[in-house]
């Protein structure tokens, strides 16, 4: 899933400056079940700016309403008519929420609650980490499930660097060494000389170094009959 | 003359036999113990500070690594202060570290220093930007270390760029090194980890910095074991120690590094006439005593490390990092009766071409 935390209330308020007319808007999907953008916080956070406004004395009116993804147009037109009527749209949504409402409607000022962080997984209830990076070409059949670009901190494809030290990196100690999972993954499955091979500089253009990125599938698209 | 893509070494640079033709290629060529020391640039544009470390390095080893933005703190590039120690008539070995270039940086520069008379590169990944003086930088590794052992070696076997394509004039040809932290973790892998750089290319190995021989010797039985040494040429990192206290930190937070602990009551017991006294309560001259008592403590073991890993199988030279401390490379390598270095030098010749 996609990981996100709300930015503070603070940022927030200063990102809304002084618009009275402020929708919230939650995603159902990815943001509700990291707890960050779902409906339950999209009312908690328009409950507290509402308080926040009446306490400063700078009345505001601010609603909420959650979408099922932000990120699909569709789902985003059922809540066009309170969309079109707010001053500002408070996202709650990831990144691609956000500019999903941006690009759906062009007349709308649409700020982020949320610092997009991660994909990741719940690792124990109120942790989450990154796993994935997208790096367009997937090496982990070579590393046995462990992502070596999205769990070593230098992205190294040939092995741990010195800073491996009791199984995590020496960036954090919180942080476990991408190339010890691997290593210790490899071992326990047999199938270390997996790792004995110099391993090759990686295409990083089917990375976000290669400039934004789109898929195409000619099989999916609807091709009007001329 | 043409060359393919994958090309055919170039006969004008290897006519003697050698890769490169650095003097560090000399002298292990010819099975001297060889002697490399560190020198870190400085954090400021002063020529005058590389020029003056290279004074305290002069004579004493058979090459000089010249540091590349050592744990992520700016400094002079490595190939600038190599280009002066060119000029010091002393033998550069320029680090390169993966964090701050990609790969046409680091080929650009590569062709650049050769240019300017640099015939060694020692590859490295690089430390975390996190630890040094820019954290918030963006970090680079477009290669990690084995890639840039096999991108330098290419250059100069092959004849090409990393891309495949053909490097047309000369090319820049270089004695590759590589590293190795015999003890950082997962400490089985590393064995093969050196394996893996050899294979790239690595010419040379510089080790981190060994203090525990028990623990190194371990290292090399499974480095012999696999045939590594006869595949190139290790040199085991030593260091000589300034006080108990840098001791005691490299023990406990630089990874990789075990420093026994009789090291550490060693280098304490140098400091015993003034144990007890706190800083404030001495005079500068009694701090000036304690720290020159702890430096020949630290030179002495240094020179009793380098004869124990010396008589270790496979280990073909020390490479001596003294941080910040260049003019201790002297008396270690005088102590270990490691003077006066080969001198390589062929016989001048008068080139009419």
């Amino acid at each position: 899933m996609i990981v996100a935390e709300q930015k503070t209330i603070d940022e927030v308020k200063t990102l809304l400056a002084d618009a009275r007319k402020v929708l919230v808007i939650g995603c159902g999907t990815c943001v509700t079940v990291c707890f960050a953008g779902g409906s339950r916080e999209a009312a908690i956070l328009a409950c507290s700016l509402r308080m926040a406004s009446q306490l400063e004395g700078h009345a505001r009116d601010i609603t909420d309403v959650t979408v099922q993804r932000q990120c699909e147009w569709e789902y985003l037109d059922q809540a066009a008519d309170q969309i079109k009527d707010a001053e500002v749209i408070l996202s709650l949504g990831c990144g691609v929420g956000v500019q999903a409402i941006a690009e759906r409607f062009p007349n709308a000022w649409v700020v982020p609650g949320l610092n997009t962080k991660f994909m990741g997984l719940p690792t124990e209830q109120g942790v989450w980490a990154e796993r994935c990076a997208a790096c367009g070409d997937c090496v982990l059949g070579l590393t046995g499930g462990v992502c070596p670009i999205a769990r070593c901190s230098k992205s190294l494809l040939n092995g741990p660097c010195g800073g491996s030290e009791g199984g995590h990196c020496e960036i954090d100690p919180d942080t476990p060494c991408g190339w010890q999972l691997i290593y210790d993954r490899m071992e326990k499955l047999g199938k270390l000389e997996l790792l004995m091979d110099v391993q090759p500089p990686k295409n990083w253009q089917k990375a976000r170094d290669g400039g934004p990125r789109k898929i195409v599938r000619e099989d999916l698209k609807l091709h009007h009959e001329e | 003359m043409s060359l393919g893509a994958t090309g055919n070494p170039n006969p004008e640079a290897n006519k003697n036999g050698l890769l490169a033709g650095s003097n560090l290629e000399k002298v292990l060529r010819a099975g001297h113990f060889a002697v490399t020391a560190e020198l870190g640039p400085p954090q400021s544009a002063d020529h005058l500070v590389i020029r003056n470390k290279a004074r305290h390095l002069r004579d004493c080893c058979d090459g000089v690594n010249l540091t590349d933005n050592q744990t992520a703190i700016v400094r002079m590039s490595s190939i600038a202060a190599g280009a002066i120690l060119v000029q010091e008539g002393l033998e550069p070995i320029i680090q390169m570290v993966c964090r701050d270039r990609n790969r046409l940086a680091m080929q650009s520069d590569l062709m650049g220093a050769y240019a300017l008379g640099i015939r060694n590169v020692l590859c490295l990944t690089g430390d975390h930007q996190s630890f040094g003086n820019h954290p918030t930088a963006k970090n680079v590794f477009d290669v990690d270390s084995c890639q840039l052992v096999k991108m330098v070696s290419g250059m100069r076997d092959q004849r090409v760029f990393q891309c495949g394509e053909a490097i047309k004039g000369q090319e820049p040809r270089f004695f590759v090194g590589a590293a190795e932290s015999p003890f950082a973790a997962p400490v089985e892998f590393r064995p093969y980890r050196l394996g893996k750089k050899v294979k790239a290319g690595a010419n040379f190995i510089q080790t981190q910095l060994v203090y525990d021989v028990p623990a190194f010797e371990t290292f090399m039985e499974k480095v012999r074991t696999l045939g590594i040494h006869e595949q190139t040429s290790i040199l085991v990192g030593v260091g000589p120690l300034k006080s108990p206290a840098m001791a005691k930190y490299m023990k406990e937070s630089v990874p990789g590094i075990l420093v026994p602990d009789e090291l550490i009551q060693r280098m304490t017991k140098a400091g015993a006439s003034w144990a007890g006294k706190k800083a404030d309560e001495m005079s500068k001259e009694e701090k000036k005593a304690r720290s020159e008592a702890w430096k020949a403590e630290g030179i002495k073991i240094c020179i009793e490390l380098i004869h124990k890993v010396r008589a270790v199988p496979g280990v073909a030279g020390i490479h001596i990092m003294a941080i910040e401390w260049e003019e201790a490379v002297r008396p270690v390598v005088e102590g270990a009766g490691l003077l006066p270095r080969p001198n390589m030098h062929e016989p001048p010749r008068t080139d009419t071409d």
